[in-house]
Formats: C-alpha cells, sequence, structure tokens
C-alpha cells in the first residue's frame, strides 16, 4: 500500500517530530561538551578560557561523586527490587475473586497520580517527622526513640518514598498481565498434583515475564531522572548521604554556580545513562521482540 | 484466572486485600484528614483520629492567599497546554509510522524512547541559558514548549501502539473509494483512533502536571505550577501541616479524579500495548 507519494507524505509526517527531538536533544548536548571543557563560574565572570578535563578530573577525585553514582544506581535497582517483588505479590493477592476489586484498584493506584514533591512532603512530615509524625508516634507508644529516617537513613527513606509511588504502576501492569492468564492451564496443573509454588514457579512467572520485563524498562527510564523526592526531602543530605547523580550536577550549577563541573557531570550522567541503557535494551529486547 | 473459592477462603483474601490497599493508600488518606484538622490538631501528640477538631479553614485560607489560585492555573495552562501541542506534532508522525512503516521504522521508535533516557540535569544549564536568551523563563509558554519536548517521545509511542491496532484493510478501502490524504486522517482514522487519542492525552496531562524538575528550574514565580510551588512550601517545625495538607490536597485532587476514571487505558497506554 506504500507507494511512492504516500512514502514522501509519511516523511513529512514524521520530519517535525524528529526535527524537534533533535533540536531538544543535539543542541543542548553539545552546549553541555562545549561548557564541559570551559572554566566557568559565575562567582568569577572575567576568568574564561579552556580547561581540558580539569572539570571531568574534579567529578573524579571527589569522593561525593563515586557516593552519588553509588547512590543513583542503588536508587533505581532498590526501587525495582521493591515494586516488581511487592508488586508480584499484591497482584497475585488482588487476582484472586475478591468483593470490591473495582474500589481496591482504585486505593493500590492513588500513589501513582501523586506528584513527587507532594508524595514526599506527605512523607517528610507527616509520617518521618521525628516530633511530629505518624512513625514517632508509633515508636513512642512502644516507648522506644523514634527513628530519624531522613537524618540516619536518608537513601532508604527516598527508595521508600519513591517505592510507594511506583508500587501502583507496577501492581496493575503485573495484575493486568495476570488475568489474561488462562484458568484451565492452571487447573490442570492443579489436578496433575502441582503445589501452589511449582504452580507460581512454572507458569504464572513466564506468563509474567513480558510484564516484569516492560515495568523494569519504563521505570528505569523514570528512575534515573529522580529529582523532587530528594530536592523536597533531604536536598541530597545530611551532607552528600542522600545525593545522587542528577542532583549533584544541580548542587553544582545552583549553588556552587560552577557551569563547567555541572557541564563535565551531565556528560558523565549522559554516558551513565547510556550504559543503563544499553543493557537494558539488550537484556529486555528479546523479551519484547515476539 | 478467576476460579470459585470457598465462602471461608473469599473472606480471608478479601480482607487480605482490602488491608494491603488501605495501607497503600492510607498516606493519601491520612494527608486528606490532616487537611480537615486545625493546625494544633494536626500535630497533636499521640495523633488524632475521629476526636481531632475538623474545620475547612485550611481550604479557604490556602484559596484566598492571593498566588495559589495563579499556581493551579498555571498548572492546568501548562499541562493541557503541553498535551495539546504535543499531540498536533505526534499525531501525524504515529499515523505515518503505524501504517506507512518503512525499513527504519523500528530503530527511529527506539531512537525516540532513548531521548527519554537522557537526563534532564545533563542539559539543564544550556536549556536554562537558551530559555534566557528567547525571554522564556517563568513564562508559561516556554513550559508549556519544554514540557512537551519532553513528553514527546512517549506521546509518540502511546498513539503508535494504539494506530497499529486499526486494520489497515479500512484505510485502503477508503483509499479506493478515492480519500485524499488528509481526508482519511480526519473522517476514517480519527473516529477509530480516539479512544487512543484520549488516553494518551489523559496521560500526559497527568504526567506534565506532576513533572517537577523542569518546572522547579525554569520558573521563579510568575509561571509556576503547583509542583513547584508545594516543593517550595516548607514547613518549619510542623506549624503549617493542616495548611500544607489542603494545599497539597487541592494540588491532587483534580489529576486524582481524571486518574482514577481512566485507570484501566491508563496502564495499558503506559505499558505501549506491550501487556494486554
Amino acid at each position: 500500500m506504500s507507494t511512492h507519494s504516500s512514502r514522501l507524505a509519511a516523511r513529512m509526517m514524521v520530519a517535525p517530530s524528529v526535527v524537534l527531538l533533535l533540536i531538544w536533544m543535539v543542541v543542548p548536548l553539545a552546549m553541555t561538551l562545549y561548557y564541559s571543557f570551559r572554566f566557568y563560574r559565575l562567582l568569577s565572570p572575567d576568568r574564561t578560557g579552556w580547561t581540558g578535563f580539569t572539570n571531568y578530573v574534579w567529578f573524579f577525585n571527589s569522593p561525593d561523586f563515586w557516593l552519588a553514582l553509588f547512590n543513583t544506581l542503588a536508587l533505581v535497582g532498590g526501587v525495582l527490587v521493591i515494586t516488581v517483588v511487592l508488586g508480584i505479590l499484591i497482584a497475585l493477592l488482588i487476582d484472586q475473586p475478591v468483593k470490591g476489586q473495582g474500589m481496591l484498584r482504585i486505593l493500590v493506584i492513588a500513589p501513582f497520580f501523586v506528584m513527587p514533591p507532594v508524595a514526599a512532603s506527605i512523607w517528610e512530615n507527616l509520617f518521618m517527622h521525628p516530633q511530629n509524625g505518624l512513625f514517632s508516634a508509633v515508636s513512642r507508644a512502644f516507648g522506644a526513640q523514634p527513628i530519624l529516617f531522613l537524618e540516619q537513613y536518608p537513601m532508604w527513606s527516598v527508595i521508600g518514598i519513591v517505592s510507594w509511588e511506583w508500587l501502583p504502576f507496577a501492581t496493575l501492569i503485573l495484575l493486568t498481565a495476570l488475568q489474561s492468564l488462562s484458568s484451565e492451564q492452571l487447573e490442570a496443573a492443579e489436578m496433575d498434583g502441582a503445589s501452589p509454588f511449582a504452580r507460581f514457579r512454572y507458569i504464572i512467572l513466564p506468563h509474567m515475564t513480558r510484564a516484569i520485563t516492560v515495568v523494569i524498562l519504563i521505570q528505569t527510564i523514570f528512575l534515573l531522572g529522580i529529582f523532587g523526592e530528594i530536592f523536597t526531602t533531604t536536598q541530597g543530605g545530611p551532607g552528600s548521604a542522600s545525593t545522587t547523580l542528577p542532583y549533584m550536577i544541580f548542587k553544582q550549577a545552583i549553588a556552587a554556580k560552577d557551569i563547567g563541573r555541572a557541564a563535565a557531570g551531565g556528560i558523565i550522567a549522559v554516558i551513565l545513562a547510556n550504559i543503563v541503557a544499553y543493557f537494558l535494551m539488550r537484556g529486555l529486547g528479546r523479551n519484547l521482540e515476539n | 484466572m478467576a476460579r470459585a473459592l470457598s465462602p471461608r477462603r473469599l473472606a480471608v483474601t478479601t480482607v487480605a486485600a482490602w488491608t494491603v490497599a488501605l495501607i497503600i493508600f492510607f498516606p493519601v488518606l491520612w494527608m486528606i484528614l490532616t487537611s480537615f484538622k486545625t493546625e494544633a490538631s494536626a500535630v497533636a501528640m499521640p495523633p488524632e483520629f475521629l476526636s481531632a477538631d475538623w474545620t475547612l479553614e485550611n481550604y479557604t485560607e490556602v484559596w484566598s492567599r492571593s498566588d495559589y489560585p495563579r499556581f493551579f492555573w498555571n498548572s492546568v495552562v501548562i499541562s493541557v497546554g503541553s498535551t495539546l501541542l504535543g499531540l498536533l506534532v505526534a499525531i501525524p508522525a504515529a499515523w505515518a509510522m503505524a501504517f506507512v512503516p518503512g525499513r527504519k521504522t523500528k530503530d527511529l521508535l527506539m531512537w525516540m524512547l532513548s531521548t527519554k533516557m537522557m537526563p534532564a540535569v545533563a542539559v539543564m544549564i544550556p536549556l536554562y541559558l537558551l530559555f534566557q536568551q528567547l525571554g522564556l523563563i517563568d513564562t508559561k509558554i516556554g513550559l508549556v514548549v519544554a514540557l512537551m519536548l519532553m513528553n514527546l517521545p512517549i506521546i509518540i509511542w502511546m498513539l503508535y501502539t494504539y494506530f497499529k491496532e486499526i486494520p489497515a484493510e479500512i484505510l485502503e478501502a477508503s483509499r479506493m473509494d478515492g480519500a485524499t490524504l488528509w481526508g482519511e486522517i480526519l473522517y476514517v482514522l480519527t473516529p477509530m483512533a480516539l479512544p487512543g487519542i484520549a488516553s494518551t492525552m489523559l496521560l500526559n496531562i497527568i504526567l506534565a502536571w506532576n513533572e517537577a524538575f523542569w518546572t522547579i528550574v525554569l520558573t521563579t514565580t510568575k509561571a509556576a505550577p503547583l509542583s513547584a510551588f508545594i516543593a517550595s512550601f516548607s514547613a518549619p517545625q510542623g506549624l503549617f501541616y493542616a495548611k500544607l495538607s489542603a494545599a497539597s490536597a487541592m494540588a491532587i485532587l483534580p489529576i486524582l479524579i481524571l486518574g482514577w476514571f481512566s485507570q484501566k487505558q491508563l496502564v495499558r497506554g503506559l505499558t505501549f500495548g506491550a501487556v494486554k
């Protein structure tokens, strides 16, 4: 059905999107690359010039950088593990013929629609606050000292908050996959004497592979850029304990006003995202093909 | 895979499922409850559930602060505007890729998705400087453009997935009947694609409404939407818990309601059709 003219028309229809995305990606990226080799501090505007790899070297020599790198990967990995495992369990539970399933779905998906600053401020103020939070009230009721979540376990707290936001997405996608599983297959296995675990391991889990793949892919895209939750709660602290790579770059640009260093950090973040994307696409591409 | 269960097992699983669902929902519920308490009641220890002093004052006070309605309006303009603009660019592209696929279409789609993987902070400075040059900092139109570009790959992917499900024979038939390209899109494709377009639109309004990076970086006061407003709302020593909760509730309620009505399509849409 693709005549020459329709092919040309099709190209013209795709062109605006491609051009816009190219500009959106290439122009800022080229500028970032340029700045990353420049001395460019807003606090000393008179000094400018090329500095070679100085900005990059600063990053690699900074102990904060390795911590930020670790935190970034811990955030992505931690949230993925928590949401996928809990998501599978909750999906299995909700998939049972329970009363009021429609209402259940509505309750479960709610956190997904809560904007990151609101989610972060609910948890920070109403739950994790050492004096007024609900968690501290629970601790006191048991006669224990309140846990200083954001001070002592900042990274775990951030992972917890982000997991709460993304659990609904994982759960509902896995539930959707689960509901398309034919009950005959399960009943046959049950009659053949397969244990509940064996049924899960050999029938349910393989059926959900594709859904799990999608959850990992989509969540990783969003998790690599997590910003609002940290900005609202810990501001990357205490010290640099909960600073991720995006937040470290943000601090270099906004607080230290060192554009050159922030740009170098940006390029490093792009390289990291590409490495993650490469493994992701390679590992997951196969699952999505058929 | 729903199967018949004994009444006892039904009761047990029902209780278990509702318990889990309520735990997940509880933070939102607690925030809404807090928003109706007086400030003293909101920070009372031990926490007050039924004995609290209930009031509507927080809502009236937050709303009457002259700046709150403006943040709200900015959110509406930015999320709806960026979505409509995105659809305008994405519909032709997704149409072409779905119905006139070339050898490179799959690669092109993958490339588009990969632009979403680029960390926003990496291009924050140049974009800030570009926006400054163009006078777009702290303007609604600037944010509309930024969020449109940010979500464009997702809009294209979702539309592509929905369009793919429309049988090509229908288009061929209409072409035989002499429909022009635009006529085809307008009178044949659009009505069939409308449900897909609608859920793409909803999801992107939600994503744009909840966006909290570009809105913080690219605005100061004039064009700041609710996400930037809430992010800067600090609650020193719990003095404003009830008001913070009321402001938060108003910030998420429109999206929560929109999302609840469309949750089924949304979840499917965001999997790009890979899970059915």
